[in-house]
């Protein structure tokens, strides 16, 4: 942002000092010699009890059907497709940072694009299990593949929640292809650095035989570059099918021409969030320090902060929009959605997306790890919050007062909420502990090249 | 004898000695780094790869063929009218299609990458040498391949040291 902030006087990109040897030393221990500590076995404990419970209501769900979830008509769509779209916006961001930020030359992201790719591909696959189990018949979830069936039935192609499928499917793959290709790589520095055999063996299956040769790197790097750019046109196409899912249905305050914007900046805003919920803990207990400082959770909380003035201006459009068209239906659901039943989950979404960040304004709050932290977490909640409000909101008073009916959660509705953080847990746990955390590779480069932050401000790198 | 592997630590001195063994007409050599070395695909001569344009064709493919077979299920194989739609609707089309040609631009480069590099190979003669085992932490390496015979293998062993490496080592089939 403007020069005039003392953000300037921020550590360099990475300790200075830092060099192959000690990138490699340092990376690699933290999964092949750390001892595990007694946190991330509690944290594994508790993310499995959760994961357990989800797998539990997972059961139920196909024995005794949707109608364990509190919804019904007039609410139809509830905990899980809010769920389903706040874990793959929280994708969005991570990919927004190892690709977007790949294309726009940022040194720093180098600490950052690993785990922020790690935590991509999980709440990409944990968000992918709500729209199946929403579907009612779980087990017929492969209709909406055109397959060559018997029954000569095809998907209806113009469907928004048809082109969903599409867009999920394509992201899930590119994510993990992008995020397992990046790797290798360092996959292969674990397997050279492994202490015993059976771990040697376990890293080399995962490298693929990976041996850094020139002719390796050039194939790699062009894939990686173009692998980048697609990836940033995915982000922005696929949260607008997820989007269009709303915007395509004649519901008061879903059928909006501003929701496919609205909703990339949502994501890239929750995304951040969690990068930062992520990385901030990651770094002290695995003791990341030299890689991930100040530099990197400042301009992550601005990034932060950027995102979330976009989702702001668009809160505001979308009341200013209600009362400017004149549209009674329209007029009567903003005005539920202000005072309605539900109020409370609309000011609560402004209570922690528009005035939470306005804190992140002051230099020393964004330097505070504790308050990005606290600031960060406020956005999760306040992003789900936000997709509570949107879906319901719109769905309890529809267009005759007959129609109109409360949500109230039922425990599987939580249950499956909390079952769903549980595995994103468990799977980012395991992979902290098995998987190397931070690009060795590229922060060997950024060493080579003198690992200053001096170059962060446009120039090339 | 598969040829002689140096062992170096600067990225500089690897490109110097890359540029060098070609000046000396060793053709078939191999360099080594644990990260992505500037201009040493220059110096070693490389023709560049063709990732990028599998990744093109993959998009083409993609693209094209979920967009075919959108067209084929609602006008060929089982038309049916929904309230006056036209049977092709192009632009709600357009969108599954716009996602298979991102998903198999991908899949099509990883592939490309992978069988361009002649990966995955579990097995490699240089793993069986023990300094090579830092050519993916902190050393950067060059492999000299040289004919099977006494003499060359002592020239090759003579040109090496002139680099002033780390180390040399031998690398048996």
């Amino acid at each position: 942002m403007s020069a005039a902030l003392p953000d300037d006087a921020l550590p360099p990109v990475i300790e200075p000092g830092q060099n192959s040897s000690t990138i490699t030393t340092e990376i690699s221990a933290v999964t092949l010699e750390r001892p595990t500590g007694w946190l991330w076995i509690i944290g594994l404990l508790i993310s499995l009890a959760l994961s357990g419970l989800l797998f539990v209501g997972f059961c139920w769900l196909l024995y005794a059907g949707v109608g364990i979830w509190g919804l019904n008509i007039p609410v139809a769509w509830s905990f899980a497709i809010a769920n389903y779209v706040w874990w793959i916006a929280i994708g969005m961001g991570g990919t927004f940072i190892s690709a977007g930020m790949c294309l726009a030359r940022q040194p720093w992201r180098s600490s950052i694009n690993r785990f922020a790719e790690a935590m991509t591909v999980f709440a990409v696959s944990v968000s992918g299990i709500f729209p199946i189990l929403h579907l009612g018949r779980p087990w017929f979830f492969y209709w909406l593949f055109p397959y060559p069936d018997v029954m000569n039935v095809w998907p209806q192609w113009r469907s928004s929640l048809e082109w969903d499928f599409w867009a999920i499917l394509a992201y899930l793959i590119v994510s993990l292809a992008y995020w397992y290709v990046g790797m290798l790589p360092d996959l292969a520095t674990l397997r050279d650095r492994s202490p015993t055999l059976a771990k040697a063996r376990f890293y080399g299956l995962l490298a693929l035989g990976w041996r850094g040769e020139a002719r390796h790197w050039m194939r790699f790097e062009q894939f990686n570059l173009i692998t980048a750019g697609v990836a940033v046109a995915l982000v922005f196409s696929v949260h607008s099918m997820v989007a269009l899912d709303f915007s395509e249905a004649l519901v008061p305050g879903w059928h909006e021409t501003i929701f496919p914007p609205f909703f990339i900046a949502g994501a890239l805003f929750s995304g951040f969030a969690m990068v930062l919920v992520l990385g901030i803990p990651l770094r002290r207990f695995y003791g990341l320090q030299a890689f991930l400082n100040d530099r990197h959770i400042v301009n992550m909380a601005k990034m932060m902060l950027c995102a979330g003035l976009f989702v702001d201006y668009s809160y505001f459009s979308e009341i200013f929009t209600a009362f400017q068209s004149m549209d009674r239906y329209d007029f009567a659901m903003t005005l539920h959605r202000l005072y309605g039943a539900y109020a409370w989950a609309f000011w609560g979404t402004i209570l922690l997306n528009v005035l939470n960040i306005q804190l992140l304004w002051i230099p020393r709050v964004r330097r505070s790890h504790a308050a990005v932290f606290l600031i960060a977490i406020g956005v999760l909640i306040g992003m789900w919050l936000e997709r509570f409000m949107l879906i319901v909101s719109s769905l309890y008073e529809g267009f005759v007062p007959s129609a109109w009916g409360m949500f109230w959660p039922t425990f599987w509705d939580l249950a499956f909420l909390a079952g769903s953080v549980g595995l994103f847990f468990l799977m980012f746990l395991l992979f902290a502990r098995l998987l190397p955390v931070l690009s060795m590779f590229e922060l060997r480069k950024l060493a080579h090249q003198g690992g200053s932050g001096g170059v962060e401000r446009g120039g090339e790198p | 004898m598969l040829g002689l592997l140096a062992e170096f630590a600067d990225a500089e001195q690897l490109r110097g000695a890359v540029l060098r063994a070609r000046h000396e007409g060793y053709a078939d050599i191999e360099a080594y780094s644990p990260y992505p070395v500037d201009g040493l695909t220059e110096a070693m001569g490389l023709r560049r790869a063709h990732v990028p344009f599998w990744m093109l064709l993959g998009a083409i493919c993609g693209g094209g063929f979920t967009y075919w077979l959108e067209w084929y299920s609602t006008v060929v194989n089982y038309p049916i009218n929904v309230g006056g739609r036209p049977p092709f609707s192009w632009p709600a089309f357009l969108p599954p299609a716009l996602e298979m040609t991102l998903l198999w631009a991908v899949l099509a480069g990883a592939l490309a990458m992978l069988i361009g590099n002649r990966l995955p190979r579990v097995h490699h003669p240089l793993f069986a040498v023990r300094a090579f085992d830092r050519a993916t932490g902190d050393r950067l390496f060059l492999l000299l391949r040289v004919a099977n015979s006494n003499l060359e293998a002592r020239r090759a062993h003579a040109f090496l040291k002139t680099l002033s490496p780390l180390s040399i080592s031998e690398v048996s089939e």
